[in-house]
């Protein structure tokens, strides 16, 4: 039995350097509190070095010149949390949260993957790397001792079995979990190390110290044995982030859309999982605008007026297939976003995924030729931002007997169980939308002469009247009397020969004729050219 | 001589080493894999649509370019392919696309508004890829708007589809894609074809006057540009050089069979005078299917197929 404790040292920073990839190197400190009273609450090891101290005013440390001052986001924190937990479960079943920046992992069984100790401490941390976060590894035989070791030691630490005490040794007494109380008395003890406090006769620390003296000997000694308290299996993908100034453009939205995307992209590879759709929601700046429909970006409200309460633009990003490319997701959130923006400026970015099982990228080696899913969705994205929304899609029939209806339901290319039986040549038709009113000259009740778009046809050959008409308890009912008719047009209106005629923008009017369908409403009393032959 | 030669060869290829991989080598003309367009007649004509080549039908309104699009599209989707429309008007039609076999499941619709949009949309889809036909249906917006399509658009579409398996379709009325087409067909309207007079049911519809119905149109379709002469021409290249100019010219009619959609569909659901169902069944065993005349004449001999 062998458990492995991962724990991130200065949890803060890392969860605010996750967020911010560009700070990793460079000196930052962690301020929070009730403004304008802001403190240090933390800072990594260039900024100490460089003198800043925990506690110190925010005013103080922006004197520090090359300090990158963060605020305190408990958001990120959460989203590391999260990315930790899921990097625990990559790579075993049994996770115990022992603290936000710290679990544990149970690896027996996990030698037949990944081999050794030492290999499997090695993926931890190189998996840790992918989701950000910089960890310490211990592996050891007993809980509290692999707890101990990866917060007392940096990088990956093995502790062979028996080997606890010596190896706990040289850690000081402060990673124990002890109260300040406890802790200073030792201090005043002398006692600085856990070898030293090993080295302390059990029996007379009970005396002086109580139980909490005997637990600690035990930790120290790494001979404290308990068993893993499991963590619940989450499924759940969210990251969120907060802006300090509000968000107006596209432009630096998106980069802030990809990071949050590449980190939630790697959690999902880190679970073996893939996003089956993409939440998107923004919190607005309730100071702009009192309609969520304010393209026009108003001034602040008064000092006394009462803030509005927040609002928020939500967007749902459905997938055809499971995806976690993070590039090919930030295209299409783009292409969604640029067609329907939010309002107002954005204060806070919210991403969640709905995992799903990634489909397997292999196809059949003798299936027809078909887009690769994930670039068919971008390119059905481009094209709605190019035509709008409810101009692309795969034309449905509607159940229905009124002319010319049909809905456009979302592409989804799928393949017919049955065979289609063999396909005969037919007329097709090509429709006006919307109908072109005509005038209609008739001559024994039947067309013999249409006018339209400044065009006049004689009657050649005509069949009809078709009756049709239906939905008559609606409103928008309909009676026609359609007619086919072979027209010719007069030469004057040829536009061959009439240049005028030729630059009249209309579809049907650059031949000499054509098979039209022409319908005369009863309701509206007028003709109509519904479409044409051809 | 022949060393003089060498050793200006040697030098040309050196001074072009570089920029012209080549320079006394001919390019082989690839062969294109040509697919049926659903009409056997066209097929024989053109020996079908090639694919990684952009086809371009012309023709008058009623000319039947929308059947013959609709017809190639039908025999995409029942190949299981997928299949693009970028409508330049927004003139598309589904009822009569799916009653001659398109699998609308198959199909992306592009309803654009302008010819810009047209060109966009078809170029987004072309780098997209994976279609087994793109149709851009430019037969509505005015041949001189058409017209001014500069020469590179075309010239992009050809080579974005070289080498894919997409076949891609222009309808226009006039040919504008010039030698950037593989395959250039024109096609003309014939008179339409209407059914014999119906003669009244009696004893269903005493008052109703006899009636006609639109049977079919006829169509004549004439090969402008074919890639398959451009590779017979290929033969001959050193000698002549001209064979991207070669134009050829073959000429077949063919009548579309079939009854106009509207008469296919059924008949509305309030029937004043007449009774929609015996009207519908009487249509469709006696009026609509019924054949279109005799088989179709070809008034030159069909191009022999090159690759058999």
């Amino acid at each position: 039995m062998a458990f492995a404790s991962i724990h991130i040292p200065g949890f803060l920073i890392q969860s605010a350097v996750r967020a911010e990839p560009a700070l990793r190197n460079r000196a930052i400190a962690l301020v929070d509190g009730v403004p304008p009273l802001w403190t240090v609450i933390a800072a990594n090891e260039p900024a100490l070095q460089a003198g800043i101290q925990l506690g110190m005013a925010k005013s103080q440390a922006a004197q520090f010149c090359a300090l990158e001052i963060r605020h305190r986001s408990r958001p990120q924190e959460k989203t590391a949390y999260a990315a930790l937990l899921d990097l625990g479960w990559s790579m075993s079943p049994r996770i115990e949260d022992t603290a936000p920046d710290t679990i544990l992992a149970d690896i027996a069984g996990l030698a037949s993957l990944f081999g050794s100790a030492e290999n499997i401490a090695a993926e931890f941390s190189a998996r840790a790397a992918l989701l950000g976060l910089t960890a310490n590894v211990a592996v050891a035989s007993h809980i509290e001792a692999a707890l101990l070791a990866s917060r007392g030691f940096s990088g990956i630490t093995l502790i062979p079995p028996g080997e606890e005490s010596q190896r706990l040794g040289p850690l000081p007494v402060d990673v124990l979990p002890a109260s300040a109380e406890t802790l200073a008395t030792l201090d005043r003890w002398g006692i600085r190390t856990c070898a030293a406090l090993t080295a302390l006769p059990l029996l007379d620390l009970s005396e002086r110290l109580g139980q909490e003296g005997v637990r600690l000997h035990e930790l120290a000694r790494g001979a404290n044995i308990r068993s893993l308290m499991l963590a619940q299996t989450s499924l759940s993908f969210e990251e969120e982030m907060e802006l300090e100034d509000s968000v107006e453009e596209l432009e630096p939205l998106s980069f802030i859309l990809g990071r949050l995307l590449d980190q939630l992209c790697a959690r999902l590879h880190a679970r073996s999982l893939a996003a089956n759709s993409i939440h998107v929601r923004f919190e607005l700046d309730p100071a702009f605008g009192d309609s969520i429909e304010c393209q026009k970006k108003k001034p602040r409200t008064a000092p006394n007026k009462k803030p509005a309460a927040a609002k928020t633009y939500e967007k749902s990003l459905n997938l055809p297939v499971p995806m976690r490319d993070s590039k090919m997701l930030l295209k299409l959130l783009r292409l969604h976003l640029q067609s329907d923006p939010p309002a107002c400026p954005i204060l806070k970015v919210v991403l969640s995924a709905a995992p799903a099982r990634p489909r397997p990228a292999q196809a059949g080696l003798f299936q027809p030729i078909s887009p690769d899913p994930e670039k068919l969705e971008l390119t059905v994205a481009r094209l709605a931002n190019l035509v709008g929304d409810s101009n692309i899609g795969s034309p449905e029939l509607i159940d229905t007997h009124r002319p010319g209806e049909f809905r456009l339901s979302r592409f989804l290319p799928q393949r017919e169980d049955f065979l289609r039986a063999n396909h005969r040549p037919s007329t097709a038709f090509r429709i006006f939308r919307p109908p072109l009113p005509a005038k209609v000259d008739l001559r024994d009740a039947r067309p013999a002469c249409v006018s339209f778009n400044a065009l006049r046809g004689d009657v050649i050959a005509a069949s009809g009247p078709w009756r049709t008409s239906g939905d008559w308890w609606r409103e928008d009912t309909w009676q026609h009397d359609e007619w086919d008719l072979e027209l010719r047009f007069e030469p004057a209106h040829n536009p061959h020969r009439n240049r005028s005629a030729s630059l009249a923008k209309s579809p049907q009017q650059s031949s000499d004729g054509g098979v039209y369908c022409i319908y005369f409403d009863s309701l509206r009393q007028g003709w109509f050219v519904r479409g044409i032959y051809d | 001589m022949a060393r003089n030669l060498a050793i200006l060869r040697s030098q040309v290829e050196s001074a072009l080493a570089g920029r012209v991989s080549a320079p006394f080598s001919y390019r082989d003309r690839k062969i294109m894999e040509t697919v049926s367009a659903g009409i056997p007649e066209i097929d024989s004509l053109t020996g079908g649509l090639p694919r990684g080549g952009l086809t371009e039908i012309c023709g008058p309104p009623s000319s039947g370019r929308t059947s013959l699009l609709v017809s190639a599209l039908a025999e995409r989707t029942a190949k299981e392919e997928v299949c693009a429309l970028v409508d330049g008007r927004d003139a598309f039609d589904p009822h009569s696309a799916e009653a001659a076999g398109v699998s609308l499941k198959q199909l992306l619709w592009v309803r654009c508004r302008n010819i810009d949009q047209s060109l966009r949309a078809t170029d987004l889809l072309i780098q997209g890829g994976g279609f087994g036909l793109i149709a851009l249906d430019l037969s509505d917006i005015p041949p001189e708007t058409v017209r001014h399509v500069p020469l590179h658009a075309w010239f992009r579409f050809r080579r974005a589809v070289e080498d894919t398996p997409t076949i891609l379709v222009v309808l226009d009325q006039e040919s504008n894609a010039k030698t950037c087409a593989s395959l250039v067909l024109r096609l003309g309207a014939g008179p339409a074809q209407w059914s014999a007079t119906v003669e009244p049911h009696e004893a269903n519809f005493p008052l109703h006057p006899p009636a006609c119905l639109l049977d079919s149109l006829e169509v004549h379709a004439e090969v402008l540009r074919s890639p398959l002469q451009a590779s017979e021409s290929h033969l001959d290249l050193g000698k002549t050089g001209t064979f991207a100019e070669h134009f050829i010219s073959a000429e077949a009619t063919k009548v579309f069979p079939g009854a106009p959609p509207f008469a296919v569909r059924r008949v509305g659901g309030s029937a004043d005078n007449f009774a929609p169902n015996a009207l519908e069944q009487f249509f469709k065993t006696k009026a609509i299917w019924s054949p279109a005349g005799g088989p179709p004449s070809m008034l030159k001999p069909p191009l022999k197929y090159p690759f058999k």
